[in-house]
């Protein structure tokens, strides 16, 4: 293929994904003047961000005036069990709710306060009522905000356009290859600056909540051209996935149940999570009904209920239910809200879960319990970024959202992905529209662009070679039994092992008739992406021998102190094969250490 | 439940044919589970959209049974045992493969509504809007922009008149801006004129065929025309504003 031949756009900035992240990044580039360029691999709006229900968590201290951006700060690396990027979780709570507040000023428009002002509610970890919601679809709100504000910006949107690799010259990011998923044919995008917004990895287990979009495509593409992986092995199984029927395994069911009052039961009809509440969170945590109760009728000197605890704590423990004989039927536990509110109250708060029950499993959340198990929801860790520019080691290369890591540590909490795509995004257009000033084009070398096409069109080349649809299935089945929600060594080694036979499946695999949107032949370019996620995760698990957030190790039990000196970094080495190391952290900066460590009291009120 | 046997339009703008592929369906499966059996076994180049799987997305609408349905929410168990399923695209925009249509027509029409335009915050830098209020224009917002409604759309289907009516997605898209609390921007006249209000004549085909149940035209729809109504041909209000002019919403 001749390089001239190849239709080319330029941009001074392409942002690579549609989610909320990419296009809250687009945005920013787009304000300060920049040509701004931004592909997706779905239509524009169809990305998950939509999936988000729950809502966006912001200090904006409008239900609870004892609110404020420090107690929030607090929250959130409590519940990444203190191995978050301080100053990244810093700027977080401080920024979020200018940009939910934004986010108003350009249309959202979200459920309210008796007063008129934007409601927040509760969620777990969050100590005070914080998340601005839209009954149970504040995703698709924000989302579809910042589509209509888009629009109007002048960004260059490519829909359907799937990333295939970064352009490099001496060392920085010059352009990325892609294809349309109509025509099947190659375009180069020539940049100063890329930033990925590309989401997760979720496919590569078998029980997710994720899309067929989830295939690591950023942490693939950003691994090969050297950019570090930070903290792979926090990966969030959301203790709420529907479990029955058996095709809609794994699909979200929100937190927001339990926000506004569901309790989580096992066979027995008891509310087993009374017995699981870790000692750091005793305190500030109900230890009978009777006070869970009076919390949810809002009296502010009783403690949290135990079903508000953070998502790894729910979910192991709603594991353990099922392991002990106490599950439900289908091996999840019972989520009921039917006997906590009023059938037309739940109809009105969360309409699509009742809508989505109705309608996929037959069940009235109004007259009965759901079923519930953990699922493969989200990424704490990601391309490692610098926390107040978001570019990675790679120059050029930015990164934010959930493809980005160190912002959560070993846990999120629910509510703060949607503010972290928000004030990421926002942050990686700065990063970026600062990186290129003064910066011209760079070269594109052809050599580069060739065999990036080859590789691609060599899937639909060759004479045979594995189904590219049952290879995924296997590595579903492999991860899901090796690297799931409990890990042992035996297993991770096991998983990484059958990891190294399942990549050269993967490099042979071969896809039927023409380029033309043809899903087998984008399947099997995707695999490239999620089997270097799916390895970073298993080799970054093995090295952690502790257990906390989202990873837990059987044979390692507990937080181990030493487990917070470190955090896991995976890169590609000299003789291009996976790393991964340890690297030891940094001494936190003595104030935020302080608001940490503080009791509510210290903090509570007026700006923190 | 046994195998079952689909007829699935296979082709591109050049022309096609319905294969038929028999599958094993279990219990709990939706269409798109189907779909994907197909491509995974039979047909790896079998082209869809999907996304969210949950209904939430609007990625995945097709003509199920000549049904316009989300495939994702259409249970296998709605159908009769020995029913055979046919599976086609949504008609009223350009096939580009096999389920998939090209509908970025939808997305030029959204370019072309005139954005939000909020009054100024109160002085403490809030704005308040009543729970009241803002539910009316969050019924639109619900819209997951499956296009199901524009493709059951007269005005659109059969007659193709797209140069000259939005469709009902856009007019609900433009009923969430005229009837939010804040919004000062006046699209009346471009309502009237260029978005076509005029061209429908409310058959409701599109409420009937929206997952979000969202009532497109007896809340969004109707009351757009009323406003255009009452803007140009009202004589009364007509005369107040010859004699005392002054930009109204």
């Amino acid at each position: 293929m001749n390089i001239k031949e190849l239709q080319t756009f330029e941009h001074d900035v392409l942002v690579v994904g549609a989610g909320g992240a990419g296009i809250r990044a687009a945005i920013e580039c787009a304000q300060q003047g920049l040509n701004t360029g931004m592909i997706s691999k779905s239509l524009l709006g169809k990305a998950h961000t939509v999936m988000a229900e729950g809502g966006c968590a912001a200090a904006l201290g409008n239900v609870d005036k004892r609110d404020n951006w420090k107690i929030h700060f607090r929250d959130t690396m409590r519940g990444g069990k203190f191995l978050n990027q301080w100053r990244m979780a810093e700027l977080h709570a401080q920024q979020a709710p200018d940009r939910v507040r934004e986010l108003e000023e350009w249309g959202a428009v979200f459920d309210r306060t008796p007063e008129g002002l934007i409601s927040q509610r509760n969620f777990g970890g969050h100590r005070y009522p914080r998340l601005a919601h839209v009954g149970d679809r504040t995703g698709l709100e924000m989302i579809r905000t910042l589509q209509d504000f888009c629009v109007h910006k002048g960004i260059h949107c490519h829909m359907e356009c799937t990333g295939l690799d970064l352009v490099m010259d001496d060392g920085k990011v010059a352009g990325l290859i892609g294809y349309w998923r109509e025509t099947g044919r190659f375009v180069l995008f020539k940049a100063k600056a890329v930033i990925f917004a590309t989401g997760g990895g979720g496919k590569a287990w078998k029980i997710t909540s994720n899309s067929w979009e989830y295939s690591g495509d950023g942490l693939g593409m950003a691994y090969r051209v050297g950019a570090e992986l930070i903290d792979m092995e926090f990966t969030q199984f959301h203790p709420t996935g529907m479990v029955w029927p058996p095709s809609v395994k794994g699909v979200l069911v929100t937190e927001g149940v339990r926000g506004d009052g569901g309790i989580l039961l096992n066979n027995k009809g008891e509310r087993f999570m009374f017995n699981y509440i870790p000692e750091r969170f005793a305190s500030e945590t109900a230890d009978s009904e009777e006070e869970a109760n009076r919390w949810l009728q809002g009296d502010k000197e009783a403690r949290r209920p135990p079903e508000l605890l953070t998502r790894d704590v729910v979910a192991k423990a709603i594991k353990k239910e099922v392991e002990e004989g106490r599950g439900s039927p289908h091996g999840g536990a019972f989520l009921d809200i039917a006997s906590r509110l009023p059938a037309e109250k739940i109809k009105k708060k969360l309409p699509s879960m009742y809508h989505q029950f109705k309608e996929l499993a037959e069940v009235d959340i109004t007259k009965e319990a759901m079923e519930v198990g953990p699922t493969l929801h989200y990424f704490m860790g990601g391309i490692r970024v610098d926390s107040d520019t978001q570019q990675t080691n790679v120059p050029g290369l930015f990164a934010c959202g959930e493809c980005a890591g160190g912002m959560h540590g070993a846990n999120r909490l629910g509510g703060n992905s949607l503010s972290d795509l928000l004030v990421f995004g926002k942050l990686a257009g700065d990063g970026a529209a600062d990186y290129i000033k003064g910066k011209s084009f760079g070269n594109i070398d052809e050599q580069q662009v060739q065999s990036v096409v080859r590789r691609a069109t060599d899937i639909l080349n060759r004479e045979e070679g594995p189904n590219p649809f049952l290879v995924h299935e296997e590595l579903q089945e492999l991860m899901q039994k090796n690297v799931g929600i409990i890990r042992t060594a035996q297993e991770l080694e096991k998983g990484i092992e059958e990891l190294q036979r399942l990549k050269i499946d993967i490099y042979k695999v071969k896809a039927h008739a023409t380029s033309q949107y043809n899903p087998g032949w984008n399947e099997a370019i995707d695999l490239s992406n999620l089997v270097i996620t799916a390895e970073a995760v298993a080799r970054s698990a093995l090295l952690r021998e502790e257990s906390r957030g989202g990873h837990t190790r059987d044979d390692f039990e507990g937080e181990r102190e030493e487990g917070l000196t470190y955090n896991v970094i995976v890169k590609k080495n000299d003789k291009g094969e996976m790393e991964a190391r340890r690297e030891t952290r940094k001494d936190p900066p003595h104030t935020l250490a302080g608001i940490a460590n503080a009791t509510l009291e210290e903090l509570e009120g007026g700006d923190g | 439940m046994g195998k079952r046997t689909f007829r699935v339009w296979r082709g591109d703008k050049d022309g096609g044919r319905f294969e038929e592929y028999s599958i094993d369906v279990d219990q709990g499966m939706v269409v798109l589970d189907c779909i994907h059996r197909i491509q995974a076994l039979h047909a790896n180049d079998l082209a869809c959209r999907w996304n969210c799987k949950a209904g939430k997305c609007g990625s995945c609408s097709m003509e199920i049974n000549g049904k316009p349905r989300l495939s994702c929410m259409t249970r296998m168990n709605t159908f009769k045992d020995d029913e055979v399923i046919t599976v086609q695209p949504i008609k009223s925009f350009p096939l580009i493969k096999d389920l998939v249509a090209d509908v970025s027509w939808n997305y030029e029409q959204n370019k072309k509504i005139a954005p939000f335009k909020p009054r100024p915050k109160d002085s403490d830098g809030n704005w308040r809007m009543r729970q009241r209020d803002v539910e009316r224009v969050q019924e639109f917002r619900k819209c997951i922009e499956c296009y199901l409604c524009q493709n059951v759309c007269h005005v659109l289907r059969d007659h193709d008149r797209k140069d000259q009516f939005v469709g009902p997605r856009f007019m609900i898209r433009l009923a969430s801006l005229e009837m939010h609390p804040l919004d000062t921007e006046d699209r009346i006249p471009k309502i009237k004129d260029e978005y076509g209000a005029g061209l429908c004549n409310i058959t409701k085909c599109c409420t009937q065929v929206c997952p979000e149940h969202i009532q497109i035209t007896d809340n969004g729809i109707i009351p757009l025309k009323e406003r255009v109504v009452s803007r140009y041909y009202d004589p009364i209000l007509w005369l107040i504003r010859k004699i005392f002019p002054k930009k109204n919403k």
